[in-house]
């Protein structure tokens, strides 16, 4: 048995508190919504139902739903797929070179969230640089509508959150030790085997980071598919939103943030234990396990 | 002389740094060779040269006969266990040892059955599922060694191989070596900067110096007979003494007017002899290589023989070896290094002890005449 330690209670309090009274609370009171009747005019009803989970089965919610794990999930691979070579040549670059490449990753943060999904919208508009320049190209038609579909959802959600892929590759790429891939040439690899087979499991502990920071996020995303998506590329995130605004249907809202958070909850544990399981493989190392 | 890897007039540079200046070397087939030096003598340049992983500047590298100098790493017949071992974490042992093989996508049953030979030759398949972070320094030596003679490589480069391990398991890991070395018959260079680890391993090696090989033979023709002072220096103690060629003649014997050696009053240069193994001039100048175990130390002077060199001074440093001890005699203004070894526990008389007058004496084959010039 561990002995009771009050200053150890006295620090954990004020944040358990808080996260009691401002996230488990909530998230419980949520819950219980969703089993509550809507009333008429907004707002929740007095009785208890299940016809709020129930109405979930319609089609147009097993869609959004695998619509919004499928965009993320495409999100992350691409973000972790381009963020382990840019991670890989930061961490190659001369030491104080390597600040101002990390610089230049995280500059577009100075600029706001929605601005830069605007500045996307006039990019990708039909009147827009980007698309006179594909079609120029001959790589796009004039009639082609690059604007509100689900590639444009994508591109941006990528687009916005590839700096947080890179940051945690970095951080496992930068304590990678290069040597063993003069190792791994040494041994017959070519540059792309030793690259696969050597860097990448040796930042296993970064992806995992990456896919943990860029997947969650990106399930609850609510103003990219807002702004450059259409009717046919609405996230789950879009619809709770139209729940509370338009119908100002709130069992309904609850029930699809239960679904959600149960999504975002499902990958966060099968992280922790894969981590868990990675951790236990670079202990050794003096792995760190951030 | 069956040149089997040769480096002809190899040359690399970094900046205004030459790290390898127009070398030339050759290896023999299935010799162990050691390349010995200080740090920054450029030897690991020249490792990772022939390694591939450097291009040199000018120069070619051949091995059994074909130009390597533009191949690169993956593409060369040469393995290398590096310094720090570089196993990949994420492997097991087994997986360690087979990279080489499942890189070359080798058949499944070649793979598992060369994995179990080299297991069996390092001794490790009691371990063979662990990870590298689990097993012991000396093992993973075995492992990384394991790992690059899977590909049955025609050289196999180690850089410094036992730096990491403590005295007694560097003398466990030399044996083992040697053990590996008689089973596989494959070319070994040995880059280190530990002459005993160089000594004991090689068949040959060489002695390198500011990007130069200052001397190649075997160890015992470079301990014996080295070329330049820095040899002498550097492969064992020596002690030199240096003069002008005061007397010549027929006889196969040099007298040299060494300054220094001379006791209170007497200033003059003392007389040595030295063995003439070369031709030389009446006041051409010799440095005198003298190693500290040739020296024989007596507290009654030695009788007079034709060709020994006897001096005299007084114990400054007496310094007890385990096996031997060494002494600092003070003779006139210099100090010279002597070593008894200790071939009995109880000895007859009594030890010699510091502040004594002691004789120093030595035969004049016993020393070696260094062949450049002096300074």
């Amino acid at each position: 048995m561990r002995r009771f330690r009050w200053t150890e209670w006295i620090l954990t309090a004020p944040p358990l508190l808080w996260l009691i009274a401002f996230f488990a609370l909530p998230t419980g009171l949520i819950l219980l919504l969703s089993f509550r009747s809507a009333a008429v005019h907004g707002g929740i009803g007095p009785e208890w139902t299940l016809n709020t989970w129930k109405s979930l089965a319609d089609p147009v919610y097993p869609a959004i739903i695998w619509r919004t794990l499928w965009l993320s999930a495409a999100c992350t691979g691409a973000c972790i797929a381009m963020g382990l070579p840019v991670a890989y040549w930061i961490a190659r670059l001369p030491r104080r070179v390597r600040s101002w490449a990390l610089l230049l990753i995280i500059l577009p943060f100075w600029t706001n969230f929605l601005i830069r999904i605007f500045a996307w919208r006039t990019l990708l508009h039909p009147d827009g640089a980007l698309k006179a320049l594909l079609v120029w190209l001959g790589l796009a038609e004039v009639n082609d509508q690059l604007l509100y579909n689900q590639w444009a959802v994508l591109l941006v959600l990528v687009y916005t959150h590839l700096p947080f892929a890179i940051l945690p590759l970095y951080a496992a790429a930068e304590r990678f030790d290069f040597g063993l891939l003069d190792a791994a040439r040494d041994l017959g690899a070519t540059r792309g085997q030793a690259f696969a087979r050597v860097f990448v499991p040796g930042v296993r502990v970064g992806m995992l980071t990456a896919l943990l920071i860029v997947f969650i996020p990106a399930l609850g995303s609510y103003a990219i598919p807002e702004l450059v998506g259409g009717p046919g590329s609405e996230m789950i995130g879009n619809k709770i939103a139209q729940r509370i605004f338009n119908d100002r249907n709130l069992p309904l809202a609850s029930a699809l943030s239960v679904v959600l958070a149960v999504a975002v909850f499902l990958p966060l544990m099968l992280g922790v234990w894969l981590r868990k399981r990675l951790g236990d493989g670079l202990v050794s190392r003096g792995g760190h396990l951030s | 002389m069956d040149a089997f890897i040769e480096l002809r007039g190899v040359s690399k540079r970094f900046g205004e740094l030459v790290a390898v200046k127009n070398t030339d070397l050759i290896l023999r087939k299935g010799e162990v060779f050691s390349l010995l030096g200080p740090s920054g003598c450029g030897k690991t340049t020249l490792l990772r040269l022939l390694a591939g992983f450097l291009t040199p500047d000018a120069g070619e590298i051949m091995v059994n006969g074909r130009d390597l100098t533009k191949v690169p790493p993956n593409r060369r017949p040469i393995n290398t266990v590096f310094q720090n071992y570089a196993l990949f974490p994420h492997l097991t042992i087994r997986g360690n040892i087979a990279f080489g093989l499942e890189v070359a996508r080798r058949p499944k049953a070649e793979i598992r059955r060369e994995v179990e030979r080299m297991l069996d030759l390092i001794q490790m398949t009691a371990h063979a599922d662990k990870r590298p972070g689990e097993i012991s320094g000396g093992q993973k030596q075995r492992v990384a060694i394991a790992r690059a003679l899977i590909n049955k490589p025609a050289l196999l480069l180690l850089d410094e191989p036992l730096a990491a391990l403590d005295l007694k398991l560097r003398q466990r890991m030399l044996l083992e070596l040697d053990r590996i070395h008689d089973e596989v018959g494959i070319t070994f260079l040995y880059v280190t900067h530990d002459q005993g680890e160089a000594m004991s391993l090689s068949d040959r090696l060489a002695v390198m110096d500011q990007g130069q090989i200052e001397q190649t033979g075997t160890p015992a023709e470079i301990y014996e007979s080295p070329r330049s002072r820095f040899v002498a220096d550097f492969i064992g103690d020596t002690n030199f003494l240096s003069g002008p060629v005061s007397h010549v003649d027929d006889s196969a014997y040099v007298r040299l007017a060494v300054d220094g050696l001379g006791a209170g009053a007497d200033r003059n240069p003392t007389e040595l002899l030295a063995w003439k193994d070369r031709e030389l001039k009446a006041g051409e100048f010799v440095n005198l290589s003298l190693r500290p175990e040739k020296i024989i130390v007596s507290r009654e002077r030695p009788p007079e023989q034709p060709q020994r060199n006897i001096l005299n001074g007084i114990v400054e440093d007496k310094i007890y070896l385990g096996a031997q001890t060494q002494f600092r005699v003070r003779v006139g203004d210099r100090v010279v290094t002597a070593q008894q070894q200790h071939n009995h526990f109880l000895l007859d008389t009594r030890p010699i002890s510091w502040n004594e007058s002691v004789w120093l004496s030595w035969h004049a084959d016993d020393g070696y005449m260094i062949v450049e010039d002096g300074t």
